[in-house]
């Protein structure tokens, strides 16, 4: 094995967004020697794309808030199917998560005291997002990455060498986790810059790869969300929770075509923009469910009077959680209330004076402007939603955010399930990464740690081998009848598949028929060929990316078809609404060759199995932070009583 | 709506390449990289270059166009005549790796280069309190996505790689005053001196202020008039002005 | 493994090509690919400042028709020599002596000269259409060595705030040239002719040029870390800022202005154009 470069680390984290990199912070701090591989140049992470806030209960705008009132939010914007333990635990240490921030010289926008500002977001009680303007996921990203650089100083000071003891590999991609026995033994991957392949040895590899949008044809994702490190842990011998939930962010950009889908920030709403349809009604007051009745302005004058005055009236109907107003636009523009581009109408320029708006919104204003010729000071923007999150993901414990089943694998951030339930609230992703990605990179350094005394997993000549060959197929790619297939053709028509078929409203048979279409593809994938050579060849990339999108395609469109309910970020047609005893059900993806191995031309394109799985009973005290008669919404009568 | 447009695109690595042609549709409120995204799906799949976010908020796809340093998810079809060519090239200060895609480590040295914020011994975290119009300047500054435009079209090191031992460029500049101006950093009292450093480790003294780092910032800073002139005057304090240097030797004196 | 954040060093060896064409960057022979017009800003640049230098050379070098009362040339004005034309109430002050025997402008025009010579904007007007140091953004200069304003003589750059600090003084005494256009020939106030209006217009210009310098907006309270503790310093900073956004476009207001200012006075000096009185 001379080909393949081989390096010794305590931990390895694939991905270098929010989680990755401060779970990378954590691990080096510990005192281990830390390796960060990323798809993009260093500091490019999809997280710059966050642009509302982080969600953190600092009580320092409405001194209300506390981390009880966080949960409860947290568990009821994800319809209560949340791991309350994680939810738990997010609400307790955002605020630390924020504070600590604030040391390693982030500057979030301030209150008059001097203190950091929060503003209000959808599900939210009380105003809790710190942000900077409409650009705070840069702002994290760009202060977590300085705290790198930071401690790679030290360490430049202590041993003469920036990367002893913290290294980001940038433009790498990682396409199999390596294991011995059933312990993680390290990674596989190549270089984006020459094709290299290469291998990093650690017995901890923290994933931290984000989500799956780029398997939809509308999002807000870019490309390098194709669920990597869902199919890593899937093909490693972990298991995905609750893949059926997929946020559709309900404001995304319609027009024109080339931007479709690009976020417009909830901030928008949050800061006083509404929404309307094409009779230039405020349609949102139609659309309010039961469950949140009580907690919603029932009149436009009562919701504009909230933004002065919370404490005497209820917030207005545009700020649901995103499922909610994700479903109403799409059911406003199918009734033909639309706007000319198919979305629906997003208005400040109305609300805000022109030089509010440029001051609070600026990063829109600048989209709007330079993408769409839209003046938002001046006019309406056009929004529908776009596919933004996927709420399932690894299934992690909660506390220590190691993969279940897999020992020395550590999922958190996007790529980790069970926070969010089935829906995310906005703001939640941010602290999610920050209090996870810590999580992960601790108890992975207190793991790797733990092999200075005993002999550490080994990577077998023989996986790399296989590992190699499979990376290898596209070159050798040829179908039966000798053509190649185009794995931009093939991603084309998965986007299209998922989108019509898994998309935000979903039916039995349509399902059914994506999960055929999906068969069809994986076959087609194995024979997907590419021209060139290995250096920098983005089609040989996205061959080997769609291994992982067929693997997580799969996984969405079976939990999505057994779930025979309407909650959070799963809506089915046939199956309207929430059903209680559902809730304690989680649809849990594990592949069905059982033999994780890097083996076997085809393993990786082996089958889904889909088991259900019993919740575990939210904790009495947690309980206890709800009304009886909200509960009886969500629980069953047996689990009331009992 | 849609029509077709002539496109050269630079293609080759570090040993050559030249410009090649394409001819590509092109459809209404398209930008750049869609073109370049048509093109890796239909006539050149093997087609290098970096993107990312495709809303001009992550900063990867920087490259020149007619010769001009640009993103090119930021740059409308609409701005070029349907009957022009339009040429597409890598960054050219930095050494090409393949087609579109440059190595751009020189800015990551830069960046370990220039001392971290250092947090004040006296405050713990949720301890900090910092007003907005102290902040303002600095938000500023952290608007920067790192595309490396100003890096890449600064005569400095464009026209002299040489210069680049001695200069940080823009970016890294811009970042010296960003913690000059942080009004809680505490470099100072650990002995950092920031001024002094940007003009002895980080060559601001290179810097002409012709202001082409300022007319490429695709966040819109004035990088040259709120960050290097600035910085340039504070370094003057340091270190050219005998009036404030005397100054501040008598208030020392009677501290 | 090349990946990192490490910058390859480059191979030694052969004397590597420069610029744009070093053997490490993508092979394109032109040296820009530039194809709009990106030569008209420097050479209008260049033009203007050139026709300035020419005008203001031949006026500073003739040593008359600069007086025509109540008028003063701003060329010509504080006079510190003995050989002015005498000046009714003006800043006519002998400092400098009988001795000097040249035109009297060139003892003060070095302190507006050294002003707008060092001055932030103009160093980029002159580095650009004159010494094409870039000529245009991203179109390379043809200097084969730079090092900026590093070394003598560009290190004395540094020194903008003293001429500002002059620069105010100057204002200041062109202001009180502008004041004593309201009186007549005689001496007399509560006269004003176009004359009067040509100098209060420049005067005017000359503030907003010389406040909305970068070394004032330092001064002022550029310098400081917290403006919050300096609510009136940070309001003034703002005002400056405000002005320092439009530094460029009152450089070259300014240095029409003073120009015109000067050719006003030497035609009525010179008795070609009589000065209309309003009053």
């Amino acid at each position: 094995m001379t080909r393949v470069d081989r390096q010794s680390w305590d931990v390895v984290v694939v991905g270098a967004g929010g989680a990755g990199l401060r779970a990378a912070i954590e691990a080096r701090e510990q005192g281990l020697r830390c390796a960060v591989i990323c798809k993009s140049l260093f500091g490019k992470a999809h997280t710059v794309m966050a642009e509302g806030g982080i969600a953190a209960s600092m009580a320092n705008v409405n001194h209300n808030d506390n981390w009880q009132v966080h949960f409860r939010d947290t568990m009821r914007g994800g319809k209560f199917l949340n791991n309350w333990r994680m939810a738990e635990l997010h609400a307790q240490e955002a605020p630390d998560r924020v504070w600590e921030l604030e040391t390693w010289g982030a500057v979030f926008d301030r209150t008059p005291d001097g203190r950091i500002s929060q503003r209000n977001f959808g599900g939210h009680e009380y105003p809790r997002l710190a942000h900077v303007g409409d650009r705070t996921g840069l702002e994290l990203i760009r202060t977590l990455q300085q705290k790198i650089v930071s401690l790679q100083q030290e360490d430049h000071r202590e041993y003469g060498d920036y990367e002893a003891r913290l290294k980001v590999f940038q433009e790498c991609t990682v396409t199999r986790v390596l294991k011995d026995g059933g312990r993680v033994s390290g990674v596989f991957g190549y270089e984006r810059e020459s094709g290299r392949f290469f291998v990093i040895e650690a017995p901890a590899v923290v994933l931290a790869t984000g989500g799956i949008g780029k398997s939809f044809k509308v999002t807000s994702n870019s490309w390098e969300y194709t669920g990597d490190g869902h199919a890593l842990a899937l093909l490693a011998g972990a298991r995905l929770v609750n893949m059926e939930f997929v946020q559709f962010h309900p404001t995304g950009m319609v027009w024109p075509p080339s931007v479709k889908g690009i976020l417009v920030t909830e901030s928008v709403r949050g800061d006083g923009g509404v929404l309307r349809n094409s009779d230039g009604k405020r349609f949102m007051f139609d659309y309010v469910p039961d469950v949140f009745k009580e907690k919603y302005a029932e009149s436009e004058a009562e919701g504009d009077r909230w933004y002065t005055d919370p404490d005497n009236n209820r917030r207005p109907p545009e700020l649901l959680p995103r499922d909610e107003v994700a479903r109403a636009i799409n059911a406003e523009v199918k009734a033909g209330r639309g706007s000319p581009h198919g979305g629906v109408f997003l208005d400040v320029s109305t609300r805000m004076p022109a030089e509010a708006i440029k001051r609070k919104l600026p990063s829109m204003h600048h989209q709007f402007k330079e993408l769409a010729d839209v003046d938002i000071t001046a006019e309406p923007m056009e929004v529908g939603p776009t596919c933004h999150y996927v709420m399932g993901g690894v299934e992690v414990d909660p506390d220590t955010a190691a993969a279940v089943g897999v020992p020395g694998l550590f999922a958190a951030g996007e790529v980790a399930g069970g926070m969010h339930g089935s829906n995310r609230l906005g703001g939640n992703s941010l602290s999610d990464l920050l209090v996870f990605g810590r999580r992960a990179g601790l108890y992975a350094a207190r793991y790797a740690a733990s092999f200075a005394t005993e002999a550490a997993p080994v990577v077998a000549d023989a996986d790399v081998e296989l590992a190699e060959a499979e990376a290898l197929r596209p070159f050798g790619a040829e179908a039966p009848d000798g053509a190649a297939e185009n794995p931009y053709a093939l991603h084309q028509e998965l986007q299209q598949g998922m989108s019509d078929l898994v998309g935000i409203i979903r039916r039995a048979g349509e399902m059914e028929e994506a999960l055929h279409r999906l068969s069809g593809l994986r076959a087609r994938a194995r024979r997907a060929g590419v021209e060139g050579h290995r250096q920098f060849n983005p089609g040989w990339h996205l061959a080997l990316d769609l291994r992982n999108m067929l693997l997580v395609s799969e996984c969405v469109a079976r939990a999505a078809l057994e779930r025979e309910e309407s909650r959070g970020g799963h809506t089915r047609d046939d199956h309207p609404g929430m059903d209680r005893r559902w809730r304690r059900i989680n649809l849990v993806c594990r592949l069905a060759d059982e033999s994780a191995e890097p083996a076997a031309a085809d393993s990786a394109l082996g089958l889904v199995r889909l088991e259900r799985q019993e919740a575990q009973p939210i904790r009495e005290d947690l309980l206890a932070l709800f009304e009886k008669e909200e509960l009886a919404k969500y629980l069953t009568d047996e689990e009331l009583t009992s | 709506m849609s029509y077709q447009a002539r496109f050269k695109v630079w293609r080759g690595d570090a040993d050559g390449g030249g410009l090649a042609d394409f001819e590509v549709t092109v459809n209404e409120g398209e930008v750049v990289l869609d073109v370049v995204h048509r093109l890796q799906a239909t006539a050149a799949p093997d087609l290098a270059v970096r993107w990312n976010c495709k809303a001009g908020k992550c900063g990867s796809c920087s490259a020149e166009i007619n010769g001009r340093p640009r993103l090119l998810c930021m740059t409308r079809m609409s701005v070029f005549d349907p009957a022009e060519t339009v040429t597409i090239t890598p960054l050219r200060a930095f050494p090409v790796l393949r087609d579109l895609v440059t190595d751009v480590s020189y800015n990551y040295a830069k960046a370990r280069e220039v001392p971290s914020f250092v947090p004040p011994a006296e405050l713990g975290p949720g301890q900090y309190r910092m007003k907005q119009e102290d902040v303002n300047r600095v938000q500023e500054f952290r608007k920067c996505i790192e595309c490396f435009l100003c890096q890449n079209t600064c005569h400095v090191v464009r026209d002299h790689e040489e210069n680049k031992q001695a200069f940080a460029g823009p970016r890294f500049l811009m970042r010296v005053a960003e913690l000059d101006m942080h009004p809680l950093d505490a470099a100072a009292e650990a002995g950092v001196d920031r001024r002094r450093g940007a003009r002895e480790e980080h060559g601001l003294g290179y810097c002409n202020i012709t202001k082409c780092c300022t007319e490429v910032c695709p966040e819109h800073i004035k990088i040259t008039d709120n960050a290097l002139i600035p910085l340039k005057e504070r370094v003057v304090d340091r270190s050219y002005d005998p009036l404030v240097w005397l100054g501040s030797k008598i208030r020392r004196r009677k501290a | 493994m090349a990946t990192g954040t490490d910058p390859e060093t480059a191979a030694a060896g052969h004397a590597p090509a420069r610029g744009v064409h070093h053997s490490t960057r993508a092979a394109i022979p032109a040296p820009h690919l530039r194809a709009d017009r990106w030569w008209l800003s420097p050479a209008v640049t260049a033009a203007g400042l050139l026709a300035f230098v020419v005008y203001s050379t031949w006026r500073a070098f003739a040593g008359a028709d600069y007086y025509a009362a109540p008028y003063v040339s701003p060329f010509y004005s504080p006079c510190l020599a003995d050989n002015c034309v005498e000046m009714k109430g003006g800043a006519d002050w002998g400092l400098v002596g009988s001795w000097w025997g040249l035109s009297p402008a060139l003892l003060v025009l070095i302190f507006p000269l050294g002003f707008r010579l060092t001055c932030y904007y103009y160093r980029k007007a002159y580095y650009r259409g004159f010494w094409a140091s870039p000529p245009a953004c991203a179109v390379p200069e043809p200097h084969k060595k730079y090092s900026g304003e590093t070394r003598f003589p560009l290190i004395l750059q540094n020194v903008h705030r003293y001429f500002f600090y002059f620069a105010v003084l100057v204002a200041g005494i062109l202001t009180y040239d502008a004041v004593l256009g309201f009186r007549d020939a005689d001496g007399a106030w509560g006269h004003m002719g176009l004359g009067t209006l040509v100098l209060l217009a420049n005067i005017a210009l000359i503030w907003a040029y010389t406040l909305s310098c970068h070394s004032c907006r330092h001064i002022v309270g550029g310098r400081l870390r917290n403006f919050s503790k300096h609510p009136v310093r940070y309001r003034m900073w703002g005002w400056v800022s405000a002005l320092n956004a439009r530094h460029m476009q009152l450089a070259w207001a300014s240095l029409v202005s003073v120009a015109v200012a000067d050719f006003y006075v030497y035609l009525v000096a010179s008795g070609a154009f009589s000065d209309p009185r309003f009053f």
